[in-house]
């Protein structure tokens, strides 16, 4: 099996209204040192070994529904799997 | 005129639409489950808010591949009413029918209040009976509300007098305190706050029935 781990997260340009909400606890829990806290998505998705159209089907997974191109961007890795 | 109201599973404002059209309005309107195929012999669709598919993966994002969603586009591209209403204009943003996103409000929080709103643009076949920057009362209740949007489309909104409502106060960080956007063609609208459920006094405000008016009656009135 392929295992392709896919990351979601806000383009820059975007204000990441929850990374700031938790950043401001992780400084009230005591924690000064960190300057920024960026929240996004991570995606498991399983193919069979052999499957030569898994960049090709990914790409398409990722912008039509996993992500929003309008305010996300994604990468993602292809592992071996058991 | 005859209007649908889909009901996708987590929709929860759909009885509200549908008694504003059927008692606020007085026109034919039916609940359409998202399963149908067909839109056939509707004047219009409508899109309820609340919470479709639990706002898994990003508000309106899996409401998107629903079966009925073809028959929306349908109505889009033929220049038929389409109105998105809170996870209704969220779905419309995911679809592609309006630009930007709706994103975490700017403060954390959810936000359920009655809030003032300028009509923008009252050339349109929502707006027709509002005055020129009118001021109404509305309520909101969402937490993904934030409108965004790059400063190209921005730009492109203004041009084209796709901003129908603004926020007086800017309430959850929108670009532009925008609540509310149209297509270029101006019949799919998409807005966060309830028109809905302001159509009667005793709700708080019935400042939200002319926009149902105006959708059978579109013939402007009022001159911008």
């Amino acid at each position: 099996m392929k295992l392709v781990k896919v990351y979601v997260t806000l383009k820059d340009s975007v204000l990441d209204a929850q990374g700031e909400a938790i950043k401001s606890a992780i400084n009230t829990m005591g924690y000064d040192k960190i300057s920024d806290v960026h929240m996004g998505k991570y995606f498991e998705l399983k193919f069979a070994s052999d499957y030569q159209e898994l960049e090709n089907d990914v790409d398409k997974i990722c912008d039509d529904l996993l992500a929003n191109p309008n305010i996300e961007t994604y990468r993602y890795e292809i592992t071996e799997a058991e | 005129m005859k209007l649908a109201v889909v009901n996708f599973p987590g929709s929860n404002c759909d009885m509200d639409l549908f008694y504003a059209i059927r008692d606020g309005i007085k026109q034919a309107v039916e609940l359409v489950d998202y399963r149908a195929t067909s839109l056939k012999g509707f004047d219009g669709v409508l899109i309820p808010g609340g919470f479709s598919y639990g706002d898994y993966l990003r508000s309106g994002a899996i409401a998107v591949h629903a079966p009925i969603v073809k028959e929306i586009i349908r109505f889009a591209n033929e220049g038929k009413i389409v109105l998105g209403i809170c996870n209704g204009f969220q779905i419309l943003t995911e679809l592609g029918l309006l630009p930007g996103a709706l994103i975490q409000n700017e403060k954390s929080r959810f936000i359920c209040e009655t809030v003032d709103l300028e009509v923008e643009n009252n050339q349109t076949i929502f707006t027709s009976h509002y005055q020129p920057k009118e001021v109404i009362k509305v309520p909101v209740a969402h937490g993904e509300g934030r409108y965004y949007c790059d400063e190209a489309t921005l730009q492109e909104l203004k041009e084209n007098r796709q901003i129908i409502f603004k926020y007086k106060e800017n309430i959850n960080g929108s670009v532009d305190q925008i609540a509310g956007i149209a297509n270029k063609e101006k019949n799919v609208l998409g807005m966060m706050p309830h028109p809905e459920r302001a159509i009667e006094e005793i709700l708080g405000s019935d400042d939200g029935l002319k926009l149902f008016q105006s959708l059978i009656n579109p013939e402007v009135k009022v001159n911008d």
